[in-house]
């Protein structure tokens, strides 16, 4: 695991002393968001993250040991028109327990439609629509990858604060992504029968809804650089977006309603020309969820830019 | 395997980067800088961008705090550097100046942007 991340790291080192300093993607207005590291950002872009790894200690549950779990997960994000995109999503996840078998396995495929459906350039401001599908039974099992599909409705939005006053301007860098979507599972209860020698037991799980939500307030050092004030910074410092996002999912029936779980994400995101690079910790929120701090950190590319007249454009319209 | 992957998209990124890509342009920066005071009257506004720009399809101004344009006009691409874009000035009272710019990139990317800089009495 390690060794994949010192790769990913020297890789990130690499492109960051060949790339301009300069950056793209998402723009409202003057506003360029980032693609957050956590959670789904609200544009509609063609994308590539690769890969998108995290690393956590996960505690004993149950019959289950404490375990180290690295994820290893790529996204490709594909415009079909200008404000409609498509994305894929696979997951490779290696489980290290404590005593045991070590595991390696795909969670289920995730594919996603967003609608990018208000852009305001004056406020800097964007919201769109989502649904993503889990698609039951193309994960591996002993991972964790469920049976059934889950459907997750969603809307996303974004919003710098470049309007506010200018006696505020040191907080027009700030800006805010969020969003808010319903997991709902296909099945309601899952059955598990386990056969020992001559005992039969079913266990019986219940897959609640689960309402999914999370934020990211950025400070972006590009504003405040070329719309606010220019402190003479060095240019990879310029270049830097500290952030946190908060990621949270909360059931609420089916026996489990109120039993949040979540991480805070503190972190920070270097966007260049072509691509952008970030590093979070991940921090539980509450015994239910861990105790131990993990790490994560991505490379993302934009597409749009790399390849504008290849795959970087929408497949219709301009 | 998956490592492998990565390192094999990155290169072909890469080869991509080196074949041309084009990306938006960005203010890198100013010259009286973004948010700065000044003690003499600049004689112009010069901004340098992150992508070379189209000259037909790129602008700037500057308005004073009344909104009333103050510069000559005659705002446009540098013909020796086609990522600077620039303006010139006359003799400005001291007071709080905007420079409103709106750029097209070689590629066709379209970015704009304000800031404001102060002379100083």
């Amino acid at each position: 695991m390690w060794h994949a991340l010192a790769v990913v790291s020297s890789l990130s080192v690499f492109l960051l002393g060949l790339a301009s300093p300069v950056f793209a993607h998402g723009l409202a207005g003057k506003r360029f968001f980032p693609s957050t590291i956590a959670i789904e950002d609200p544009f509609v872009s063609d994308e590539l993250t690769l890969p998108n790894i995290t690393h956590i200690k996960r505690r004993a549950s149950g019959d289950e040991p404490a375990a180290r779990e690295t994820s290893f997960s790529g996204e490709y994000s594909k415009r079909i028109t200008p404000n409609f995109g498509l994305s894929l999503e696979g997951t490779l996840v290696h489980v290290d327990p404590d005593h045991g078998e070590v595991l390696d396995g795909f969670e289920n495929l995730e594919v996603g439609l967003k609608y990018q459906a208000f852009t305001s350039a004056a406020h800097e401001a964007i919201v769109s629509l989502g649904l993503s599908w889990e698609v039951g039974g193309t994960g591996r099992r002993a991972i964790g990858a469920e049976s059934f599909d889950v459907v997750t409705p969603a809307i996303l939005f974004g919003k710098g604060f470049g309007d506010l006053p200018d006696s505020l301007s040191a907080l027009k860098p700030l800006a805010l992504t969020g969003v808010v979507g319903l997991a709902i599972p296909t099945r309601a209860k899952t059955r598990t029968v386990k056969v020992e020698g001559d005992e039969v037991e079913v266990e019986v799980e219940k897959n609640p809804n689960v309402v999914t939500w999370g934020f990211a307030i950025e400070y972006s050092l590009p504003y405040l650089t070329s719309y606010v004030r220019d402190y003479g910074l060095p240019d990879f410092v310029r270049r830097l977006i500290p952030l946190v996002e908060i990621e949270l999912q909360t059931p609420i029936d089916r026996g489990q309603g109120g039993r949040t779980t979540g991480t805070v994400n503190p972190g920070v995101i270097w966007a260049g020309k072509f691509f952008q690079v970030g590093v979070e910790a991940v921090v539980p929120i509450n015994e239910r969820t861990g105790k131990n701090v993990g790490i994560r950190g991505m490379l993302h590319f934009f597409l749009d830019d790399l390849f504008p007249n290849l795959i970087g454009r929408p497949l219709f319209g301009r | 395997m998956a490592r492998r992957l990565s390192a094999g998209l990155v290169l072909s990124l890469l080869l991509a980067v080196a074949t041309g890509a084009g990306a938006h342009a960005f203010l890198d920066r100013a010259e009286p800088r973004v948010g700065g005071k000044v003690h003499a009257p600049p004689a112009r506004v010069s901004l340098w961008f992150t992508e070379r720009l189209e000259p037909a399809y790129s602008r700037v101004k500057v308005v004073d705090d009344t909104g009333r344009q103050v510069d000559k006009a005659d705002g446009a691409v540098d013909a020796a550097d086609a990522r600077v874009l620039r303006a010139s000035l006359p003799p400005l009272a001291p007071g709080t100046y905007k420079v409103i710019w709106r750029v097209l990139s070689v590629d066709t990317h379209v970015t704009e942007g304000d800031f404001t800089f102060s002379v100083a009495r």
